[in-house]
């Protein structure tokens, strides 16, 4: 049961057109737990000056792994939708290096999934950002 | 770049600061627009289908509304300290706020048409400064997303 969830948890989430669409890759998926990859982009940056990434971008990035750990929980027979999502930012992304997101689903409730994530880029000794978000689980009332 | 060396009149601010924005190439990117009439700045995503996050329901996706709003505080702080002559327009390295923290409410789905957002400064400090942002789609007073953020301001002379 739980391989056939995260095959089509991966299968929805190769299928995202904004996520598609920056390049992010589903590093792994299994039980609650999404680790999540987007590659340095020119297209992303948010300051010219130093070539540092877009805050946005880490959303997205966030976002989209928050999501897929959802969809991967045992507890969440569906699909999902963001509820809130609190991004803190550390650090400047280092310009020209891939960042990685790593999102645990560590609690769901018949109606909310919680969500915890972090991103970082080479040096994962030192986050660039985290986050938390409270998602929808699905047949819950909303 | 070719700035004016003494902007002064609003029509020049607004130039100013539609180029400050409209270059940062993540902005273009997400193709945001900004339009200001008086002193009031309204944000304008535009929709394309890049921008879908579930394309069963084709709604928006999250990180994109997150991105929308977040850029509409980095331009609305922007617009403010320029309303408020606390920033030098004629300084050609100008650049946005950065982020500490943003937190988004997702109050609808986002569909598949424009949206729209309008920041609201509630403190604006020489280092810090708050942020609240309000976005709709087709009717300002049903808000799809609302966020609130804290902001470090540029270093400034």
């Amino acid at each position: 049961m739980n391989i056939e969830q995260d095959r089509i948890a991966r299968q929805f989430m190769e299928a995202i057109p904004h996520s598609k669409d920056l390049n992010m890759s589903l590093e792994k998926i299994s039980k609650g737990v999404a680790i999540v990859s987007m590659p340095y982009d020119e297209r992303l940056i948010g300051d010219v000056e130093t070539g540092v990434l877009a805050g946005g971008a880490v959303s997205a990035l966030m976002d989209t792994c928050c999501g897929a750990a959802v969809v991967s929980h045992p507890d969440n027979p569906g699909l999902t939708a963001t509820l809130d999502l609190r991004i803190d930012y550390m650090r400047a992304a280092t310009p020209g290096q891939t960042l990685r997101t790593r999102a645990e689903c560590y609690h769901v409730t018949k109606s909310v999934a919680f969500v915890r994530a972090v991103a970082t880029d080479e040096d994962e000794d030192r986050p660039v950002a985290t986050a938390s978000g409270a998602f929808t689980v699905s047949g819950g009332a909303s | 770049m070719n700035a004016p060396s003494q902007p002064e009149t609003a029509t020049d601010k607004q130039a100013v600061l539609k180029r400050l924005t409209e270059n940062v190439p993540y902005v273009r990117y997400m193709g945001v627009q900004v339009e200001i009439k008086g002193d009031e700045l309204t944000c304008v995503l535009p929709f394309e289908e890049k921008l879908i996050g579930n394309p069963l329901i084709r709604a928006l996706h999250g990180g994109v509304t997150a991105a929308f709003l977040e850029i509409t505080a980095h331009v609305g702080l922007t617009w403010h300290a320029v309303c408020n002559d606390q920033l030098d327009l004629s300084e050609t390295k100008l650049s946005l706020p950065k982020t500490i923290d943003f937190s988004v409410d997702y109050l609808r789905t986002g569909l598949p048409r424009d949206a729209y957002a309008r920041a609201r400064v509630t403190r604006a400090g020489r280092r810090y400064a708050s942020v609240n942002v309000e976005a709709w789609q087709d009717t300002r007073s049903r808000l799809f997303a609302q966020a609130t953020g804290h902001f470090l301001m540029p270093n400034r002379t």
